[in-house]
C-alpha cells in the first residue's frame, strides 16, 4: 500500500509526451520554495494498492502513444520504494514507459531494491536543488551527498536522467552555483536533458491554507533574463545521448 | 447556358438531380499539401475590413446598436441593395440597405421586436404594428394560444427553459450551394416536379405540403430579385468561382433576411468553392490573391451578420452570437479527405481578418485527416482561439460525409434533414422537483406558497438523510412527467412556427422529404449526477422552509464526482442521459420527427442556474450548472484527461444532437515551449 496525495491525468512538463502522474504522499525535504507543501506529511493523503494505482494510470493508456506513460513525483516517491518496484512491475508488464521524479534524498547503496527498482524505471528527473551543500542544507533542511550520490549512481548504471534546477533568485541563481553544478553535471554520462525550472508563487496559497508563514515571503519569480543566464550556463535543452559526458 | 457553367465537370447524376454531394466527389481536388500557398489580405480587404472596424467601434459607443429599421418588415427581397464599398467588395449583399443597420423581424413576434428596438432607443412604425396585432398573427401569438396552462406554468418556473417560442427557431440549415451549382430557375423547376406529385387525396398533410411548395417558390423567385436588386442575374447557375461564392452567399443571404433564428448556420461550403476556385486558377483567370480575396469578403459579410434582440437574449448568451458556423474538412466515406486548399483559404482569413468569434469556423477532425491540415490547424488555433472541433470520426458512420453543423454541435445532411430545435429541460431543477413533489423550490403562487409546478407528486418526507432508492424512483416519476410536457410544449412551438413563420427559403433550399429532427436538450446533467451521487455516497439531509419543501441540504462526508473518471459517478450521468432520451423517445413528435437530444448549453447555463435552487451536491442557488456535458466547476481534480473521459463515457446514440464540453487550456499547460 502507498500514500497517494492526487492523480494528475493529463501531465505535460514531467517527462516525454502525456503522462498520468501520481503525486505520492511524504517527503523528508523541507525545501523553502516547495510548491506542493500539501505532500510533506507522511501520514497525509489517501491509501492506494499499486494495482489500483495501476488500474487508475492505464485507463489513459491511449493517450502514451507519442512517448507518454507513467511518472511517479510527490512528495518523494523515493520514500515508498517497495510501492514504486510493484506499480512499476505492473506497468512494464503492459509496456508502459516508466518515470521517477525525485530529490534523490532517500538513497542507499547498499540497499538492494535500488537495483531493482533501476531495471524497471526507464527515466528519472532528477531534481538537484543546489550544488553546495552548506546551501543546500539552508535550503531544504538536508545534505545533498545522497542525491549526488544518487546522480552517479544513475550514471554508473546507464540509467538515462533529465536534470532539474528550481531556479530561486537569491538562493539558487548565482553564477557560481550553476557553474559549479554544471561541471559536476559533466562528471555524469548518462543525462539528456537538463531543466531549469522558474521559481513560481503559485504554492503560497497552499501555505496560507495550511495556516503556515510562507518561508520565501516577498521572493518574486526570477527575470527572464536570469533565467536565460541559468539556461547558458547550464547549457539546459535536450543533448544527443552522452554528449554530457 | 449550362455549358458554360459546368465546362469541364466531370457529369453525373447530379446533372439530372439536385445532388450536391455527387457533384462534390466527382470534381474536387483532395489537398495534402501545406500553407505555403496562402496569400495574404490584399489592399481592398484591408481598406474594408478597416472600415467594419470602425463600424463596430462606433456600434459599441452607441450602444450595442448601430442603427435599427423600424419600418421595413424584412424579408428575402424587402430592401435595396446597400453597399460597404461598392468598388472594393467583391462580394456584395447586407441584411438591410445600410451597413450594420438591423433589420425588423416581427414573424416570430412582435411583442420581443418592439421591445428590443425600444431597448435600444427606437420606436416601431405604429403602421407595421398595427398590420402585427390586428391583421396577422405571430408565431408567438399562436404558440400562447395553444399552450396549456402547465405549459405555461413550466415555462414560468424555467423547468423548461430557452423555448424558441417569442422568437425565431433558427437551427435549419439550407443548402446555398444549390444556389451555385444549378442557378434558382433549375431549383424551382424540380419543386413543381415535387408538388405536382402530391396529389390524391387532400387532407391536412397534403395540403400542408403543397402550401409549404408553393411558399417555398415564391422564396425562390423573390431570391431571384433580391440579387437583381445587386445586378445579378441567379436565375441561371454560376459560371466563376466568384459567382459561385456571390449566389452561394445570396442564398444565405436570403434566410437571414427571412428568418432570425437562434442559430442562422451556413453549411459545408468551403470544398464545394474549391472545385471553382480551382477550375478558374487552371484557367489562368484567376489567381491565389484574387481566389483568398474571395473568400476574405465573403468571410467578411458572415462577420457582421446582425439580429435585432432583447438585452436578456444576448445576456443568456453572453454576447451577440448568430452561430454562422461554417463546417471544414472531414473524410470523404470513400477514404479520401474532403480537405482542399479551400479549407486552409477559410482557416487563413482569421490571420488576414484576424480572429473572430463569427462564422464559427469548425473543423470535422478526423484521425486520418491530412498531417499538414491538422498542423495547420494547431497553429491558426494557438495563434486566435478560434476554431471549434468536432469528431468526424464519431458523426461519419450515421451522417455520410456531407452534413454540416448548425449551431455548435448538431449534425445534419445538407440539404436533407432539418430540425426543430427544442431549447433544454433543466434536469437539475427536475431533481428539486421529485424532493418538493412538484413545488418550486424559488417561486411562489398569489397566495405566497410555494408554486406546485407538476402535478401532486408524493414528495420526500421527514429530515433524516435522503434515502437514494426512494430519490431515483421520485425522480424518474418526474422526468417522466417532464419528458411528456417538454415533447408536447414543443409540439405547440413547432406547429406554430411551421405556420406562422415558415422558413420557406430555407426549406427551398432542401429536398422536399426532408428528415425532421426533434431536438431535445438537457441542462445540468453534471449537477443531477453530483446530486445523485452525494445522496448515494454521502449523507444528505434535507433543510426544510416554513413551508415545509426542502430549500437546502447538508452533506456529511464526500462523495465521487463527475469528471474524475470515476465510474461510480460516471455512471449515475451516462443513466441520466439515457433514462431521459428514452422517456422523450416513448412521445409522440411533431411531423413524425426523430427524437435526438443534446447535452450542449455553452453559456446559458449561468442563467439556468439562476433559477435553480440549492441542489444535493452543495451548489448554492443562482450558481451557474456546468455548461454542457461539463463537471460542475472545480470539481474535476483528477486533471484533463480524467474529466474528458468522464464526459466521452455519455453515450452519443442517446445525445445524437450533440455533446459538448467547453475545456480551456493555457500554452503553458500543454507542455514546455521550447
Amino acid at each position: 500500500m502507498a500514500r497517494i496525495h492526487s492523480f494528475e491525468s493529463f501531465g505535460t512538463v514531467d517527462g516525454p509526451g502525456i503522462r498520468f502522474v501520481v503525486f505520492v504522499q511524504g517527503c523528508p525535504m523541507r525545501c523553502r520554495y516547495c510548491h506542493n507543501p500539501d505532500t510533506w506529511d507522511a501520514g497525509g493523503g489517501q491509501e492506494f494498492s499499486a494495482a489500483e494505482v495501476a488500474r487508475e494510470a492505464l485507463k489513459y493508456k491511449s493517450y502514451f502513444t507519442g512517448g507518454g506513460g507513467v511518472t511517479v513525483s510527490g512528495g518523494e516517491p523515493l520514500l515508498q520504494i517497495d510501492f514504486l518496484i510493484e506499480l512499476f512491475t505492473i506497468l512494464k508488464r503492459k509496456n508502459i514507459h516508466t518515470c521517477v521524479d525525485t530529490s534523490g534524498i532517500c538513497f542507499d547503496e547498499a540497499d538492494p531494491r535500488y537495483d531493482r527498482l533501476l531495471a524497471l524505471t526507464d527515466l528519472f528527473l532528477l531534481d538537484v536543488k543546489h550544488i553546495d551543500d552548506v546551501a543546500h542544507r539552508f535550503l531544504t533542511g538536508r545534505s545533498n551527498q545522497k542525491p549526488l550520490a544518487f546522480a552517479r549512481y544513475l550514471s554508473e548504471h546507464g540509467k538515462r536522467m533529465w536534470v532539474r534546477h528550481v531556479l530561486v533568485p537569491g538562493l539558487t541563481d548565482d553564477d557560481r552555483a550553476l557553474t559549479g553544478l554544471r561541471e559536476f553535471l559533466d562528471t555524469l554520462a548518462t543525462v539528456d536533458r537538463v531543466e531549469v525550472l522558474p521559481y513560481h508563487t503559485m504554492g503560497v496559497q497552499k501555505y496560507r491554507a495550511m495556516g503556515g508563514y510562507y518561508p520565501l515571503e516577498g521572493v518574486q519569480p526570477p527575470s527572464p533574463e536570469r533565467v536565460e543566464n541559468a539556461k547558458r550556463i547550464l547549457r539546459a535543452g535536450k543533448y544527443a545521448r552522452g554528449e554530457g559526458a | 447556358m449550362e455549358n458554360r457553367a459546368w465546362r469541364d465537370f466531370e457529369r453525373g447524376k447530379w446533372c439530372d438531380d439536385v445532388d450536391v454531394r455527387d457533384f462534390i466527389q466527382r470534381n474536387y481536388t483532395p489537398y495534402e499539401g501545406d500553407d505555403s500557398f496562402l496569400a495574404p489580405a490584399t489592399e481592398a480587404t484591408k481598406q474594408l475590413w478597416a472600415q467594419v472596424m470602425e463600424l463596430t467601434k462606433e456600434e459599441r459607443e452607441r450602444g450595442g446598436v448601430y442603427d435599427a429599421d423600424t419600418d421595413i418588415v424584412s424579408q428575402v427581397a424587402s430592401h435595396k441593395a446597400g453597399y460597404f464599398n461598392k468598388e472594393l467588395e467583391k462580394i456584395v449583399g447586407i441584411q438591410t440597405d445600410q451597413p450594420f443597420k438591423r433589420s425588423l423581424q416581427p414573424f416570430g413576434g412582435i411583442r420581443m421586436a418592439e421591445e428590443a428596438l425600444k431597448m435600444y432607443g427606437y420606436e416601431i412604425s405604429p403602421r407595421v404594428k398595427e398590420i402585427f396585432t390586428k391583421y396577422r398573427k405571430t408565431h408567438n401569438d399562436g404558440v400562447f394560444d395553444a399552450y396549456t396552462p402547465e405549459m405555461r406554468l413550466a415555462r414560468h418556473a424555467h423547468i423548461l427553459t430557452g423555448l424558441p417560442d417569442t422568437y425565431g427557431r433558427g437551427r435549419i440549415v439550407g443548402d446555398y450551394r444549390r444556389v451555385a451549382l444549378y442557378g434558382v430557375d433549375f431549383l424551382i423547376r424540380k419543386k413543381e416536379e415535387d408538388k405536382s406529385l402530391i396529389a390524391g387525396d387532400m387532407l391536412p398533410d397534403k395540403i400542408r405540403d403543397r402550401e409549404e411548395i408553393a411558399e417555398q417558390i415564391k422564396a425562390l423567385k423573390a431570391l431571384k430579385a433580391m440579387a437583381a436588386e445587386y445586378g445579378c442575374d441567379i436565375s441561371r447557375p454560376a459560371e466563376t468561382a466568384q459567382e459561385a461564392i456571390q449566389w452561394l452567399y445570396f442564398g444565405y443571404l436570403g434566410a437571414i433576411k427571412d428568418q432570425n433564428g437562434a442559430a442562422m448556420s451556413i453549411g459545408r461550403n468551403s470544398t464545394f468553392l474549391d472545385i471553382y476556385i480551382q477550375r478558374d486558377l487552371d484557367e489562368g483567370t484567376l489567381t491565389e490573391e484574387e481566389a483568398q480575396e474571395l473568400i476574405d469578403h465573403f468571410v467578411m459579410k458572415l462577420r457582421v451578420v446582425k439580429f435585432m434582440r432583447i438585452r436578456e437574449y444576448n445576456e443568456l448568451f453572453s454576447g451577440d452570437p448568430t452561430w454562422v458556423t461554417e463546417s471544414i474538412g472531414g473524410m470523404g466515406t470513400d477514404g479520401r479527405t474532403l480537405v482542399t486548399k479551400n479549407s486552409f483559404r477559410i482557416l487563413h482569413t482569421l490571420v488576414n481578418l484576424g480572429p473572430a468569434p463569427e462564422p464559427n469556423l469548425t473543423v470535422l477532425w478526423s484521425r486520418r485527416l491530412p498531417q499538414n491540415f491538422k498542423r495547420y490547424c494547431a497553429e491558426i488555433s494557438i495563434k486566435t482561439s478560434a476554431i471549434q472541433y468536432e469528431s468526424d470520426d464519431l458523426m461519419r458512420p450515421e451522417m455520410g460525409d456531407d452534413y454540416c453543423i448548425a449551431c455548435c454541435v448538431s449534425s445534419m445532411r445538407v440539404g436533407k434533414d432539418m430540425q426543430f430545435f427544442g431549447a433544454r429541460a433543466n434536469l437539475a431543477k427536475c431533481l428539486l422537483y421529485a424532493i418538493n413533489g412538484g413545488k418550486d423550490e424559488l417561486d411562489k403562487d398569489k397566495n405566497g406558497k410555494p408554486l406546485q409546478v407538476s402535478p401532486h407528486f408524493a414528495p420526500i418526507l421527514g429530515d433524516g438523510p435522503l434515502d437514494y432508492h426512494e430519490v431515483v424512483e421520485k425522480y424518474t416519476e418526474m422526468m417522466r412527467w417532464l419528458a411528456g410536457l417538454y415533447v408536447n410544449t414543443l409540439n405547440v412551438i413547432h406547429y406554430m412556427h411551421d405556420k406562422y413563420s415558415y422558413e420557406a427559403l430555407e426549406m427551398a433550399l432542401h429536398d422536399s422529404h426532408v428528415r425532421r429532427f426533434f431536438a431535445t436538450g438537457i441542462a445540468g446533467l453534471s449537477c443531477a449526477a453530483d446530486s445523485l451521487s452525494a445522496i448515494k455516497y454521502a449523507k444528505v439531509y434535507p433543510i426544510r422552509s416554513e413551508d415545509g419543501i426542502v430549500t437546502d441540504f447538508k452533506i456529511e462526508g464526500d462523495y465521487p464526482k463527475y469528471g474524475n473518471n470515476d465510474d461510480r459517478a460516471d455512471e449515475i450521468a451516462v443513466w441520466l442521459v439515457k433514462t431521459f432520451m428514452n422517456m422523450v423517445k416513448s412521445h409522440t413528435t411533431y411531423r413524425d420527427s426523430v427524437p435526438t437530444m443534446s447535452i450542449l448549453t455553452i453559456t446559458s447555463n449561468v442563467v439556468y442556474g439562476k433559477k435553480t435552487g440549492n441542489t444535493p451536491d452543495g451548489r448554492r442557488a443562482g450558481q451557474p450548472l456546468a455548461p454542457g456535458a461539463n463537471p460542475m466547476h472545480g470539481r474535476d481534480s483528477h486533471g484533463a484527461l480524467a474529466s474528458l473521459e468522464s464526459v466521452a463515457k455519455l453515450p452519443y446514440d442517446y445525445a445524437r444532437d450533440g455533446i459538448s464540453n467547453t475545456f480551456s487550456v493555457t500554452r503553458q499547460s500543454l507542455g514546455k515551449e521550447e
